[in-house]
């Protein structure tokens, strides 16, 4: 975009200017802008402040300014047992909330060294993906809704809605539920609730692909994000990406299959990689990965035999609550554990999980105490909006909020 | 609305004038949301075809403070955010109403850290506390028929003369 | 097993005169190395083609509370060829409380080290731009301190008016 020069305006024009005191030639024609996109913005996702250099439309520089949502988790969680810090684990990335239940209890049963039966693990498998499907289907909603494509939205919702009624039943919370406990999960797997997942995952491929028609060929959203905010396979490994914004790049990286944990070893998925990097395969990547989580669910569904769901290990696990009002061990086991916590031994630990926005991580560091001496949360959505600066610039204004979206921060994990 | 302010005395046709407009008012609520964290999730939820919130007036989620005449802040707010919120608070035109959604915004949640707002009536006059960890979107729609009814009661002259806020507004930002 | 017997002989081969402490827990390898040594060998971890760890996990640190070496700055690293995680740690004290920045090795550090000095208060050197990230500007404490307490000193944020 050429810049106007004060010959090729209308000497009216200039006049018109030059008599207004405040602004002197150099000023109206050639200087750019500084704009704040600030935290209360329909199209940041959460708050996200953004202060943008333009020059006329055209992005120059752009400094993300993140810290509007810091609740200090990771202070909190070195005054906590290890118990008492699930709930919070769910606020972090609150769109899948049960897949940081999960990375957390992975993490202290690491740090403790305890086993988990077979069926609390396919269990935990099945809702940690019925997460990322939740989280892609707003995250894909969204995104067309920025982009413009304001009905996509209220599809995607009508499908969460469904798999909120699943939680509902199975974890008795629609949304933030703390399911998993250390040694297991709370409670047994409903046969209702398993007929309603069978029932879910039936219809998830017709519902969209339906969704899909309105977006695959739409000429409007293909030309608004083809070749925008293209970032390439170093660049890409250089800024930390992890999850469906690398697997957009090119390179096959997937925590399921690189340092497999649950039963992921056992499942039989394929990761879906594109090479462009830019918006559109970013979009791509995230449609495929609801489908092949769809595929998990189903396998795990079939893998699924009858048995414990809690680790027998009195000192370390909360046993079931109809124990705890009838028997004398359960009721000293259960105060025991409540009010002075688990005793992992001396210690770090770092665990990572395939989150649904990239990977999501807990480093632990114990005394033996019952509560961490320290946790740190890797949350990649703060990795993500580090590299926006590089991915936004050269571009237009309404470009920056189709990268936005297809990066798909999440600020509660991003503040932490 | 000028006749009514003329009218001083309670008669039939200012009260007639008072239910007309509270009834205006109350069934066109437009909130503004302010979608911070987590409860902003089934705010949008209460937006979806399931629990529908148009159906009780609320027909557009305007985000410019300027349109709106209710202020749903969803989230945990910090004491760097509450600035914002104050400034989007002042924005709006009179009258307004605000409902202080979850657990969070009512006393500071379950985070008793040291950068969590405990509690925004802090800093803002509330009007409806909805509680919940998040409030489930029924919930939250209760708590818009509780404005609805506050609406309804208000009168013309509550309104009138009132007290401009000080806007804070910074010259050279 | 083999590749952290790899790793510990290159890393011995390559820089003689830096000391190194092997430990290993539930599975997973750390060194913990001296803090002038940190830029070269992450350099070299980066760059030599068996090992190649590209992906830079995390940067944090921990606070012991003791009177000497009072922090200890943590880096994770991941290697995708061979699927291994390396956990670096290198001791840093109080009254000289700086280390280099390996921000030109991996550009996703230029951020975890800003939240690591706005949370500590552990300065990087040569850093690009080394400021808070989480607070704002105007804070004077360091939060994960173990001496700053959980609920916050009063005062020390302020609140607009009702």
């Amino acid at each position: 975009m050429d810049r106007l020069t004060k010959d090729d305006v209308h000497p009216k024009i200039l006049q018109k200017l030059l008599e207004d005191s405040d602004i002197t030639i150099e000023d109206a024609l050639e200087n750019e802008m500084i704009l704040n996109m600030g935290p209360q913005h329909p199209a940041t996702h959460g708050v996200l402040r953004l202060l943008l250099r333009l020059d006329g439309e055209t992005v120059i520089g752009c400094v993300p300014d993140v810290g509007y949502l810091h609740r200090g988790y990771e202070k909190m969680a070195e005054n906590m047992s290890y118990y008492e810090y699930i709930p919070h684990t769910d606020r972090l990335d609150y769109i899948s909330p049960l897949s940081n239940n999960v990375a957390w209890v992975l993490a202290v049963e690491k740090l403790a060294g305890i086993e988990v039966p077979v069926r609390a693990q396919y269990i935990r498998m099945i809702v940690a993906e019925l997460a990322r499907i939740a989280s892609h289907l707003v995250a894909i909603g969204s995104f067309a809704m920025d982009v413009g494509a304001l009905t996509v939205f209220l599809w995607t919702l009508r499908e969460r809605e469904k798999i909120m009624d699943i939680w509902d039943i199975l974890c008795g919370a629609r949304f933030t539920n703390s399911y998993t406990r250390i040694g297991g999960v709370a409670n047994d797997a409903q046969p209702e609730a398993l007929a309603l997942v069978k029932r879910f995952i039936d219809e998830i491929d017709a519902n969209l692909s339906e969704c899909e028609s309105l977006l695959n060929t739409n000429r409007i959203f293909i030309e608004r994000l083809d070749g925008v905010g293209i970032i390439s396979k170093e660049d890409a490994l250089s800024y930390g990406y992890t999850g469906p914004n690398l697997r957009a790049s090119g390179v096959e990286f997937d925590l399921r299959r690189a340092t497999p944990y649950l039963q992921y070893d056992k499942i039989d998925f394929r990761i879906p990689v594109f090479t462009e990097g830019d918006c559109l395969a970013r979009y791509f990547v995230r449609a495929d990965e609801v489908r092949e989580s769809a595929k998990i669910v189903k396998q795990c569904l079939q893998l699924m035999s009858p048995g414990e769901i809690k680790a027998n290990l009195p000192k370390s696990v909360l046993p079931q609550k109809a124990e705890v009002y009838s028997k004398m061990e359960e009721l000293i086991h259960d105060f025991m554990i409540v009010n002075f916590g688990i005793n992992p031994p001396v210690g770090e630990v770092y665990h990572a999980i395939e989150g649904s926005k990239g990977e999501l991580g807990f480093y632990l560091v114990s005394k033996g105490e019952g509560h961490p001496w320290k946790c740190k949360i890797r949350s990649p959505s703060f990795i993500h909006i580090q590299s926006l600066p590089h991915l936004v610039k050269g571009h237009m204004v309404s470009d920056v909020v189709a990268i936005i979206g297809s990066i798909d921060p999440i600020m509660g994990e991003a503040d932490k | 609305m000028g006749l009514e302010a003329k009218l001083n005395s309670d008669g039939f046709l200012t009260t007639q004038l008072d239910a007309v407009v509270a009834w205006a008012r109350k069934n066109s609520v437009y909130p503004m949301p302010m979608g911070i964290s987590c409860c902003a999730i089934e705010m949008m939820a209460s937006a979806d075809p399931k629990y529908d919130i148009a159906r009780f007036g609320s027909e557009v989620m305007r985000f410019t403070p300027r349109q709106c005449d209710l202020m749903i802040v969803a989230g945990t707010v910090t004491y760097k955010m509450s600035h914002v919120v104050r400034k989007i608070y002042d924005q709006m035109p009179d009258p307004k109403w605000v409902i202080a959604m979850g657990a969070c915004t009512s006393t500071g949640g379950m985070y008793r850290s040291y950068s969590v707002v405990q509690g925004i009536d802090q800093f803002l006059p509330v009007d409806v506390y909805v509680a919940g960890c998040p409030p489930r979107p029924d919930n939250l729609l209760n708590a818009l028929i509780q404005i609805q009814n506050k609406i309804g009661r208000t009168r013309a002259r509550d309104f009138q003369n009132l007290k401009l806020p000080e806007l804070n507004v910074i010259q050279n930002n | 097993m083999e590749l952290k017997e790899l790793i510990s002989q290159k890393l011995q081969a390559n820089f003689p005169e830096a000391e190194f402490e092997f430990s290993e827990f539930r599975n997973e390898l750390s060194i913990k190395i001296n803090k002038k040594f940190v830029n070269p060998i992450c350099k070299f971890l980066k760059e030599d083609p068996e090992l190649e760890f590209l992906l830079c996990e995390d940067v944090t640190a921990i606070d012991w509370a003791k009177r000497e070496n009072r922090f200890t700055v943590v880096y994770h690293i991941f290697s995708l060829k061979l699927n291994f995680r390396l956990v670096l740690k290198a001791d840093v004290d109080e009254s000289d409380c700086a280390i280099d920045t390996v921000s030109s090795v991996w550009k996703t550090s230029n951020w975890q080290e800003r939240e690591t000095y706005d949370m500590y208060g552990i300065k990087f050197k040569n850093h690009p731009d080394l400021r808070r990230i989480y607070m704002p500007e105007e804070f004077e404490y360091h939060p994960l301190r173990k001496d700053f307490p959980l609920l916050g000193i009063p005062g020390s944020l302020p609140l607009p008016k009702k």
